[in-house]
């Protein structure tokens, strides 16, 4: 089953659900009127784009109705959707790599958002493609998160750079990133633990192991993800500014698309902060990945 | 610029200053930015509209009481039926006699299931009781290790069976373990699931219906979004909840996650989870939440934040010296020595009602603090104590003494005279007069004006500068 296949089957489930609700809302051939864009607003806000994300975008479709790039209905959901799908750009989904040398990709995100298991998803996706990867694991903290990335790796088939629980987290990364150079490795995974980006302690922890990448290895990490978990609400626009501060946030793993919930805030961060999303995560296994298509994640906002 | 819910509601019921009743006309405007803060803070749509509704009818006709202004009453109202909303509370936990009390977590993956039990365990012993967790997570890498860790860090029992698939029998045998083991209290600690997973929905479901659980715990994480309502409420569906636990607090999260899924399933919210640590565990408590949820900030936590490092006794004396504005510079570097022992400035200030969204946009430096440290230190103690009689000459003297400027001197010596006054007239507040007074000087701050302590016009005020105050600076 090829990637979007395996990415319209992850969101289907919820798809159904809210083709039901919004088929409802705009039947066809109804005249628009402020009581349909009030039916839009509902469902948008439902997603989580958030109120000041969906004002725009219904003032928006106000505009195009009165212009008359929209007359009925039936024309809203299209009009909104290549609006939003249009404000992901191609450049968006390119994943950085390096032009020699390991690409080293920094994995981050608060607790619990999906970073360990997006870790181990992106090892088997690169391997896939024949890539060798190594994984190393940051998450000295969290009772038994080493053992969780081990299991991962073994599971996988891919190296795994490791220190005790309670380590310094900089040694990892600093090791890991010898191992790859020496193993000629072509993808480092780097797994961190879980932090709120309230604790500046722990942010300040998180600079110096980025800074430990950047000095062990030029031009690395190439590619700093931000892992958010699709419940998430408006927070993640916190979230999103305070890590992109601290070490630069390259893109976004949106986790748990094969939920109820339908990460709607990308869209705000997209806006704002300019940070696009790289990959989605449809489930717990391995395999349960895939690059961010606008198109069909709009879609499923949708239909 | 993130603009507050009373912020915003000032500049609706400006026109309406003092004496009156509140008509239907402002109260409309005013329902619309009560929900749009509403949204902000994650509150679930269909909830903020019922919500708004019944603050509306609530608010028409309220009478305009002397002291307050419509939009505080309006403020008040909102916060008065947060408040309703999200208690009452009861964090007690129902023991079982004769035992064991049977305690079962559910949740979405990743919202703190297994370290919530840690924690409850950890809550527990020190009521007394003798828990016993059971791993019946049997789908996460290394799910049984990092309950196992648990269990060694608060020293109860673990029960585990390896390489086994079924967890309704690792429950049912947990439980009789616990049983022969004497223990009186069993948490089970399940694997995270979507709601929408209807096998898995089923699996924790018959878990349940094998093991009749005491108490079923729906641990959910408290910056989660609209989905909140549903999760809630299919979790509510299958297994009957006895209760939320809300984790995560100590993120910034606005928290109307809290609120929808109170709302929308009725059970209490029991705890909240502030931290990784085990012992970051709290009773929830509305009202800090009400104020976040209306972007208020924080206060009562920073009060209690404040308590740790004050004691009661040191307090009083305060309190007093405040009163009788007898409160002297000396005071006044030992009461910034003990902030600072509270966090950082950025930390405190997001706390304060009406900074929260204010604090992202400024660049606060905390040597600020140390530099009012060194000046106060250059003072003679009759300077420290009376600080009217430094005249120019002692001023350059405190300058050179400390290394800065006298201008520097000046500003310090006004952001404590600005302070004290601040203080004398607070010492007499109650909680909710302080809580307006904090936002009026919030206010104050952001209309560019001075706000006493951190904003004085030099010197000081320096760093205390937003963003967009920077750039024209640099600009000139
Ligand atoms: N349904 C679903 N579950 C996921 C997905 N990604 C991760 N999970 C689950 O979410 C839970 C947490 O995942 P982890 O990878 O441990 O999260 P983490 O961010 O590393 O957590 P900490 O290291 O504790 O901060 C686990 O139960 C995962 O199986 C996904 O895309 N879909
Ligand atoms: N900051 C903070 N972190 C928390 C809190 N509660 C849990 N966590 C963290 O959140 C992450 C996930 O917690 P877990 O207890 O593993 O979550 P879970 O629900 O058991 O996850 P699954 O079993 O994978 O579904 C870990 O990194 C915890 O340390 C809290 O109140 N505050
Ligand atoms: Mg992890
Ligand atoms: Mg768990």
């Amino acid at each position: 089953m090829g990637l979007l296949d395996r990415l319209r089957q992850g969101l289907s489930k919820t798809r159904a659900r809210v083709a039901e609700g919004l088929r409802a809302v705009l039947p066809f051939g109804r005249k628009i009127d402020e009581g349909v864009l009030t039916d839009l607003e509902k469902a948008l806000l439902s997603a989580d784009m958030g109120p000041a994300m969906v004002a725009r975008t219904i003032d928006g479709v106000r505009s195009a109705w009165k212009r008359g790039a929209v007359k009925e209905a039936q024309d809203v959901i299209p009009h909104v959707k290549s609006e939003l799908a249009a404000m992901w750009t191609d450049d968006d989904r390119r994943i950085r790599l390096a032009p020699s040398g390991p690409t080293v990709i920094f994995v981050t995100g608060v607790n619990g958002s999906g970073k360990t298991t997006s870790v181990a998803k992106l090892a088997k996706y690169f391997k896939d493609q024949g890539k060798n990867v190594v994984l190393g694991a940051c998450d000295t903290f969290r009772a038994a998160a080493v053992a969780q990335l081990t299991e991962w790796s073994g599971r996988i088939g891919v190296q795994i750079v490791k220190h005790q629980q309670g380590a310094d987290p900089g040694a990892v990364a600093y090791d890991a990133c010898e191992a790859a150079v020496a193993r000629h490795a072509d993808i480092l995974l780097l797994d961190t633990a879980g932090r709120l980006h309230t604790q500046d302690h722990l942010m300040r922890e998180l600079s110096k192991i980025h800074k430990v990448v950047e000095r062990k290895i030029p031009g690395a990490p190439h590619e700093v993800l931000l892992v958010l978990d699709a419940t998430i609400g408006q927070n993640a626009i916190n979230q999103a500014r305070v890590f992109g501060e601290c070490v630069s946030v390259t893109g976004i793993f949106l986790a748990k698309l094969d939920g109820s919930a339908k990460g709607g805030v990308v869209m705000g961060i997209r806006e704002q902060l300019g940070v696009p999303v790289k990959f989605v995560g449809l489930g717990e296994t391995p395999d349960d990945v895939a690059p961010f298509d606008p198109g069909v994640f709009v879609d499923a906002l949708f239909e | 610029m993130f603009e507050t819910l009373t912020q915003r509601l000032g500049d609706i019921f400006g026109s309406l200053r003092g004496r009156g009743r509140i008509t239907e006309d402002n109260v409309a405007e005013a329902m619309r930015a009560v929900r749009t803060a509403l949204l902000e803070a994650d509150v679930h749509v269909d909830v903020a509209a019922d919500f708004c509704r019944t603050v509306q009818e609530k608010a028409i006709g309220a009478e305009v009481i002397k002291t307050l202004k419509p939009d505080q009453v309006v403020v008040k109202i909102v916060h008065d039926e947060l408040v309703a909303l999200m208690g009452p509370v009861d964090p007690r936990i129902p023991y079982a006699s004769p035992g064991p009390t049977v305690i079962l977590m559910a949740g979405l993956q990743g919202s703190g299931k297994t370290t919530t039990c840690g924690k409850l365990a950890r809550m527990m012993l020190s009521h007394g009781k003798r828990p016993m967790m059971v791993a019946a997570d049997l789908k996460r890498p290394a799910a049984i290790d990092q309950l196992e860790v648990l269990g060694q860090q608060v020293g109860v029992p673990v029960h585990a069976e390896r390489g086994v698939q079924n967890p309704v029998k690792v429950c049912r045998n947990g439980i009789a373990e616990a049983k022969k083991l004497d223990r009186d209290v069993v948490i089970l600690d399940t694997a995270g699931r979507l709601a929408i997973d209807d096998e898995l929905m089923d699996e924790i479901a018959k878990v349940a219906s094998t093991t009749t659980p005491h108490q079923i715990y729906l641990v959910l994480d408290a910056m989660t979004g609209q989905d909140a309502v549903a999760t809630a409420k299919a979790f509510n569906e299958r297994l009957e909840i006895d209760g939320l636990i809300l984790t995560k607090f100590d993120s910034d999260t606005r928290g109307g996650a809290a609120l929808s899924a109170k709302k929308v399933i009725g059970k209490p919210i029991k705890f909240m989870g502030v931290g990784e640590k085990l012992d970051a565990l709290e009773p929830f408590h509305p009202d800090r939440i009400a104020g976040r949820i209306l972007g208020m900030g924080d206060i009562l936590s920073l009060v209690e934040k404040a308590q740790q490092q004050f004691d009661a006794v040191e307090a009083a004396t305060l309190e007093k010296r405040m009163k009788s504005g007898q409160f002297s510079l000396d005071d006044f570097v030992h009461h910034m020595r003990k902030v600072r022992q509270m966090g950082s400035l950025k930390d405190i200030m997001k706390k304060i009602p009406g900074m929260g969204g204010q604090v992202e946009d400024m660049d606060i430096d905390d040597g600020e603090l140390t530099r009012m440290e060194a000046i106060v230190m250059s003072m003679t103690t009759r300077e420290r104590q009376n600080p009217s009689i430094i005249d120019a000459g002692r001023r350059r003297r405190i300058a050179r003494g400390s290394g800065n400027d006298t201008e520097d001197v000046s500003a310090v010596v006004k952001t404590f005279l600005q302070t004290r006054d601040a203080m004398k007239r607070m010492a007499g507040m109650s909680m909710m007069q302080r809580m307006r007074f904090g936002s009026q000087l919030a206010n104050m701050g952001a209309a560019g004006g001075s706000m006493p302590k951190l904003k004085s016009s030099s010197g000081v005020s320096r760093r205390v500068l937003s963003k967009k105050d920077r750039r024209k600076r640099r600009k000139r």
